[in-house]
């Protein structure tokens, strides 16, 4: 094995070859052989993610390497349709919220323009592709949980408090009167799992790219450095994705009368 | 009628899930007493009442509101003068005085209630007196018309019997009072009747 942890440091003593990685699929069939042997039913779909991760992957590994390789305007192009598969992905969550997709997108476009946009801006990060590409798939897969989960959150706290929330309309309070209570918890259960994750960070698990960087060879403070930059972008890129989505669901969610939309009436 | 109608439904349908709830549904509620709407469940009677204060709208006909219809009518403006309290009273966080707001001691005598409740948690009250404050909370805004959903039929003997005199006298007090009722004895306390039939259908 080539992957072996150096003790005078933490870095790779080489670069992982293709045969390393075949090597580590030995650990897979371990996990193969428990999901048989405790009948979980898993074998399948772990062989289909084993093999659907490999493809992917490299397949991402050769375009990035595409990309880096002095093919910058297709940075734009990347993260455009990262953000295109996450507002899908997202979408397919919150069936039942009109215009779902539409939320989707604005949401976690807003949270990826608006948070690169600082980092960029401030000079935090250079404009470079191999810095904008990763930290904005963290941004984009951050953003579309916290959109999903306040999508959804949303539409089924109304339809569960629909008594409450047509008793607050009966009383004359607008729609962004009578839903607010539900709207915040909906926003703070999207942002809750960035702010706990962000509390925990180095106590609980080392997070991805402080790893990441370690076992690349780059000094451990260095890799905080980044990590926290990381953090914090991933708690404002939450909190954009949390109100954009959130508002327009609850508009969605309302006719322009104040009345909640039928689908939200109707169903049980 | 010398009076012109508080509200009148014009040829009325409201769509459900599986087919029309009401359908063709014509009448007039006068501006003076109470008006009650009975029939069995499943008549779509909620469903006529919601009307009146726009929680939902008509898939066809046409509901007046004094004479104009009551899309035309900003839908805050039209709740405020048509106050609906629903069937199983709705208590929102904080003390009776929190909920009914306005001169709460007043709100809560004129319904029957003890004005040394006001500063009670509101999710303390009995549902009998929930739905007293829930009464009181929609006359603080001074409304025209009062739409109540079944309001005594989450209630026991003793509770019904205080709410439909309660009703009774804010008929007398000069509101327009509408009750939806599947209890026909309430016909009985009525001044004008409206009585609705379920549709050939499987209501859910």
């Amino acid at each position: 094995m080539t992957l072996m942890l150096a003790s005078s440091g933490s870095a790779l003593s080489g670069p992982v070859t293709l045969g390393d990685v075949a090597l580590s699929v030995s650990l897979v069939a371990v996990a193969v052989a428990i999901s048989a042997w405790q009948r979980l039913g898993l074998e399948a779909d772990m062989t289909v993610a084993t093999v659907r991760s490999f493809v992917q992957l490299i397949a991402v590994g050769y375009i990035l390497s595409y990309i880096f390789n002095g093919h910058g305007w297709l940075t734009v192009l990347a993260v455009a349709v990262m953000v295109g598969v996450a507002s899908l992905t997202s979408r397919s969550r919150a069936k039942r919220v009109p215009w779902s997709g539409a939320i989707a997108l604005a949401a976690i476009a807003t949270a990826t323009v608006a948070t690169l946009g600082v980092l960029a801006v401030l000079r935090i990060v250079p404009t470079s592709a191999r810095a904008i590409i990763p930290l904005g798939s963290m941004i984009i897969s951050g953003a579309m949980n916290t959109t999903s989960l306040v999508m959804s959150r949303l539409r089924d706290d109304f339809a569960s408090n629909r008594r409450e929330i047509e008793a607050r309309l009966s009383l004359a309070q607008t729609s962004r009167q009578a839903s607010r209570p539900w709207l915040r918890s909906a926003l703070r259960s999207g942002m809750l799992p960035s702010v706990d994750s962000t509390k925990v960070v180095g106590l609980v698990a080392l997070p991805g790219a402080m790893t990441g960087m370690i076992l690349a060879g780059a000094s451990p403070l260095a890799a905080v450095r980044v990590q926290l930059v990381v953090m914090y972008m991933l708690l404002g890129g939450t909190a954009f994705a949390a109100l954009v989505a959130g508002h327009l669901t609850t508009g969605r969610l309302f006719t322009d009368s104040h009345q909640l939309v039928k689908s939200v009436r109707r169903v049980p | 009628m010398a009076l012109e109608p508080r509200f009148e439904y014009r040829d009325v349908r409201v769509n459900g899930d599986g087919g029309p709830i009401v359908t063709g549904f014509c009448a007039v509620i006068p501006p003076e007493g109470l008006t009650v709407i009975v029939g069995p469940s499943g008549a779509g009677k909620t469903t006529l009442l919601r009307l009146l204060n726009r929680l939902d709208d008509p898939d066809d006909g046409v509901v007046l509101f004094e004479g104009r219809d009551v899309r035309q009518y900003d839908a805050l403006e039209l709740r405020r003068r048509v106050q609906l309290v629903g069937q199983t009273p709705v208590t929102f966080p904080g003390t009776v005085a929190d909920n009914v707001g306005g001169d709460t001691g007043a709100l809560l005598a004129r319904v029957g209630l003890d004005p040394s409740l006001a500063a009670r948690e509101a999710d303390r009250l009995s549902v009998g007196e929930a739905q007293r404050m829930a009464l009181a909370r929609s006359l603080a805004l001074a409304p025209e018309v009062l739409a109540l959903d079944e309001p005594t039929s989450a209630l026991d003997v003793v509770n019904k019997a205080g709410i439909e005199q309660l009703v009774r006298e804010l008929a007398d007090s000069g509101l327009t009072v509408v009750m939806v009722s599947h209890d026909p004895r309430h016909a009985e306390l009525a001044d004008h009747v409206i009585e609705v039939h379920p549709l050939n259908r499987e209501e859910p």
